[in-house]
């Protein structure tokens, strides 16, 4: 697999073109995208355009970004100016954002090359990408499993080598879990540190933009590039990107790793195995481990299940037909609402727009958002006694290896267990990342989760690149 | 308290008022668009006040600054605030909630004065987005119901508003009215809005209520489409009205907003209690808690201007004439009460200088061009008795139309050859003469006899004498 440091160091030496470097990806996309379906749309000709000038500015000897040439695919809840933004919903039928997400703005800038927009559960909802009004997106390592989602398609780009990376968002899990069921990297930052100008809302206080990859150091690179402040975003941390490419090295010799004591039942034993197997490795590595209990862990599915609903409920309120995307025509304003987002919507968007009304009904505020936040103080309240004795805490990515299609679609929960270990990261607000660490059942790949506190990814990629090392 | 006369049979009347005011800022509350009324429909708009996917808000100084002023003009504290999304859908609310303040809004616990030292609580005074304005095309009532179409224009959506709630403090519709005009001053004063309700960048929603003294406040109505100041007191005498007629007749009243119809002069239900929308109120996420720290807040209140109230009371007491009667009001209103303190400062007679001023510069705006010494020169010779106050009145449009000049040369080029007051005397003493029946029923104390001399005084100087000289030398005969 071309490593994404590599392409751009070539490109800007002019030892490799940008060009070239395109239409072997888009080669590899005409090769397989048809099985896997990890893109809505695949910009080629743009591609093209902004790989030919790339290998303009090498040749007139202009300075070129730190992604020069290299082929990136963007989730597609990120606004691209003039290309259609879909959520993968209906409800967007036709809509062009007329302006660009700043993380695509910085992508530009650092000379990365956008080949497309990849597939997702319908506006980030659902871990499996089965929420797709577009159809499913399959797992490259077997196509008749799920690549995880939601951000499903970013995660099966990289994995099938039609990208070099990726951006994906995650508002429970939904970079990391996609990643681990595909074998790849995917990181969640800080919320805050990347700009979420651009990034259709589905949860404002927990969404936040992360990168694949398929090694820690391309994750690495692309998270440097997209991290920073934003004046557009209010949320957006007031300080400038970390620097994680130079940490990589410095190993984890007299660092402290976090295991749970108290950690939720119901881990295949294969993916369990593989957590014991990375604390073996760290600990070989120097590094300590320190048992510590998050009590609250188990009410933050239910937690996140209020809160995010809660959310998206307010921010999916704007699909109403009035001004962009789908109408359905009817008699009275009313009418038209109700008919355009029954069309418009599938059942998991709707469960959850009904579900966050309710919970945030008069009468029933304080019983359920109101408890939730409450919640969500607990398990920040958890992290922070934690932090207090370890640097990072390891956990599995997810329960299980990927699943096969149609195993969870019928029952919500078991679809939503999926996200147990990664929805406390997004509510504390703090950084996670899954690394691939061997495989389980079926020899397919196994994440292991790195969290760290608020602002804490220079460890968090230590130990990220020590568990690589030992993989 | 003529108002309260108009309820029968001892009812009381309760008013509220929530008023709506569009902030003076170059750019909207959440994004860089222009606030400017106006303009082609649909041009000032970006991501943000359309609501696109992706876009968010990010919170403007200037309006933050201008809520704080409008606060500290009105007695507030200022405080660490948070803002909550109010969800609810119609076509020109782009992202189908507003952004406003909740439960911790930026300006509460405040006041503010009326003539007669009447005290108005201020509940709260806080920040949130206007939407945009929906005109409806077809059927007949101008609303959305049975119209054709509908077009929106969404200039207006994210401009910034500050909402002022007033406790229900106000008695009678006169006070309503005195508590929005004073308000609109201090908006003007302090440069926060322009305040022209017939733009809508001030807008009243009015809520009353009637009970009888010494019982709990009845069930309040909450009245819209309140356009003037006029029709805030037509409003609120009218809802009055049919709230203690409904009462008396054996009704209940029901909570319910109604809309003001300025042509017909009624109310009428717009939406009752039970359908009102419940706006699933929590705190926006796209936003992060504003904390204005306490050096700014003591920026904003150092520079505040001298406010209406404090300017009238000095004009009040500058020209000893009543803080709360029309001409402080009127001048202060026009900010041209430091032109008048220039004049009196130039050796002008201060209540004549107020009268001037009043009377004859509703044109010129707070700095008038007319020299204040000029002015100052015309009271005193009135003053002097060298003019009559007809005459004075005449010069003063000289002045104006000339732009200044020495009012001595005008009262000379127009034949105001002042008489002295020996002259006038003796035409006195003349009229006095022949006119003795006159004088005799004066001088029994009859007031109504005076005309008669004075008249013959004035026909004998041909216009030229003063009334009021002619009145004082009568007087001191009399009394002599």
């Amino acid at each position: 697999m071309q490593k994404l440091v590599d392409i751009a160091f070539g490109v800007s030496n002019g030892s490799l073109s940008a060009s070239d470097v395109v239409e072997q990806h888009l080669a590899r996309i005409e090769t397989r995208e048809s099985e896997i379906h990890a893109f809505n749309c695949v910009t080629a000709d743009q591609a093209r355009q902004d790989a030919a000038n790339i290998d303009a500015d090498v040749k007139a000897g202009k300075k070129v970004g730190v992604l020069a040439g290299v082929p990136i695919a963007l989730k597609d809840n990120m606004c691209t100016r003039g290309v259609a933004t879909t959520c993968s919903s209906k409800i967007l039928e036709g809509w062009k954002p007329p302006y660009d997400a700043t993380v695509v703005s910085k992508l530009r800038a650092a000379g990365a090359i956008i080949i497309g927009k990849t597939n997702l559960d319908e506006f980030a909802m659902g871990s499996s990408t089965e929420n797709s009004a577009f159809g499913p997106t399959k797992n490259p390592h077997d196509i008749s499993r799920v690549p995880g989602g939601s951000s499903g398609g970013s995660a099966a780009a990289v994995s099938a080598g039609f990208v070099s990376g990726a951006l994906g968002s995650d508002t429970g899990g939904s970079i990391r879990q996609p990643a681990a069921l595909c074998g790849v990297v995917g990181v969640k930052p800080t919320y805050g540190m990347v700009s979420r100008y651009g990034l259709v809302a589905f949860a404002s206080s927990l969404d936040q933009i992360g990168p694949f990859a398929n090694d820690v150091r391309d994750a690495a690179t692309l998270l440097e590039v997209i991290a920073g402040h934003d004046p557009m975003d209010s949320t957006s941390i007031p300080q400038p990107a970390p620097s994680l490419v130079s940490v990589l090295d410095h190993g984890v010799s007299g660092m402290r790793i976090g295991k749970v004591t108290d950690l939720p039942e119901g881990c295949e034993p294969d993916v369990l195995a593989r957590l014991e197997a990375a604390f073996d490795a760290l600990r070989a590595a120097g590094a300590t481990i320190v048992d510590i209990e998050l009590p609250s862990i188990t009410y933050c599915l239910t937690a996140y299940y209020l809160i995010a609903p809660a959310e998206a409920s307010s921010n999916l309120a704007r699909y109403d037909g009035v001004r962009y995307g789908l109408r359905i025509d009817s008699p009275d304003l009313n009418a038209m609402y109700a008919a355009t987002r029954e069309a418009g919507f599938g059942d998991e968007v709707k469960r959850r727009i009904m579900l966050g009304t309710y919970a945030l009904s008069a009468g029933y505020y304080d019983a359920y958002y109101g408890k939730a936040l409450k919640v969500r103080r607990l398990i920040s309240d958890d992290f922070a006694r934690a932090y207090k004795k370890t640097d990072v805490v390891l956990t599995p990515t997810t329960p299980s290896v990927a699943f096969k299609f149609g195993s969870k679609t019928d029952d919500p929960l078991a679809m939503y267990l999926c996200d147990l270990f990664t929805i406390p990261t997004n509510l504390a607000g703090h950084p996670a990342m899954s690394v691939p660490f061997g495989t389980g059942a079926h020899s397919l790949p196994v994440g292991v989760q790195v969290l760290a506190p608020t602002l804490g990814e220079q460890a968090m990629f230590r130990v990220a690149a020590e568990l690589e090392r030992a993989s | 308290m003529s108002d309260i006369a108009t309820l029968p049979n001892g009812w009381q009347l309760i008013v509220g008022l929530e008023v709506h005011v569009e902030l003076a800022t170059k750019t909207k509350m959440f994004s860089a668009s222009p606030n400017r009324f106006g303009d082609a429909p649909n041009t000032n708009i970006d991501p943000v006040t359309l609501g696109l996917p992706g876009a968010l808000p990010v919170l403007n100084r200037h309006a933050i600054e201008l809520a704080m002023r409008i606060g500290l003009a009105l007695n507030c504290k200022v405080q660490p605030c948070t803002f909550h999304r109010k969800n609810y859908f119609y076509p020109d609310l782009p992202k189908a909630y507003q952004i406003t303040q909740y439960d911790h809004p930026l300006n509460v616990d405040g006041h503010l004065m009326l003539p007669g030292d009447v005290r108005i609580g201020i509940e709260r005074a806080h920040l949130e987005e206007d939407t945009g304005k929906s005109t409806h095309f077809g059927g007949s009532s101008g609303r959305i119901h049975g119209s054709d179409y509908s077009l929106i224009d969404f200039n207006r959506a994210g401009v910034p508003l500050v909402e002022i709630v007033s406790r229900p403090d106000i008695r009678t519709s006169e006070q309503a009215r005195q508590y929005v005009a004073e308000l609109r001053a201090i908006l003007l004063a302090v440069g926060a809005s322009d305040a022209k309700m017939e733009e809508g960048s001030m807008r009243c929603d009015v809520n009353v209520s009637v009970h009888k003294p010494g019982t709990p406040f009845g069930t309040r109505c909450e009245i819209k489409n309140v356009n003037s100041i006029r029709s805030v007191g037509r409003a609120i005498d009218y809802e009055s009205r049919r709230q203690v007629d409904l009462i008396e007749g054996g009704g209940v009243i029901r909570q319910e907003t109604r809309h003001w119809d300025d042509s017909t002069g009624r109310t009428e239900t717009l939406r009752t209690k039970e359908d009102a929308d419940d706006y699933r109120y929590f705190l926006e996420p796209d936003l992060v808690p504003l904390i204005p720290d306490q050096a700014w807040i003591e920026a904003v209140r150092a520079a505040l201007p001298v406010l209406p109230a404090a300017r009238r009371n000095a004009l009040g007491q500058l020209c000893n004439v009543d803080k709360d009667g029309e001409s402080a009001i009127v001048v202060v209103e026009r900010g041209q009460d430091d032109y008048v303190r220039s004049v009196v400062d130039a050796g002008g007679d201060p209540a004549r200088a107020l009268v001037y001023v009043q009377q004859a510069f509703a044109e010129q705006g707070p700095t008038p061009k007319i020299p204040a010494s000029d002015l100052a020169a015309l009271t005193n010779l009135e003053r002097a008795g060298k003019i009559t106050s007809t005459q004075a009145k005449t010069l003063l449009s000289d002045l104006i139309d000339a732009g200044g000049g020495d009012v001595a040369v005008m009262a000379t080029k127009r034949g105001f050859e002042a008489l002295d007051t020996t002259a006038v005397e003796s035409m006195v003493d003349a009229a006095i003469a022949t006119e003795s029946g006159a004088w005799l029923k004066y001088c029994n104390g009859e007031e109504k006899a005076l005309g008669a001399l004075v008249g013959a005084v004035m026909k004998s100087s041909q216009g030229k004498a003063d009334g009021k000289v002619i009145t004082a030398l009568l007087r001191a005969k009399r009394s002599s």
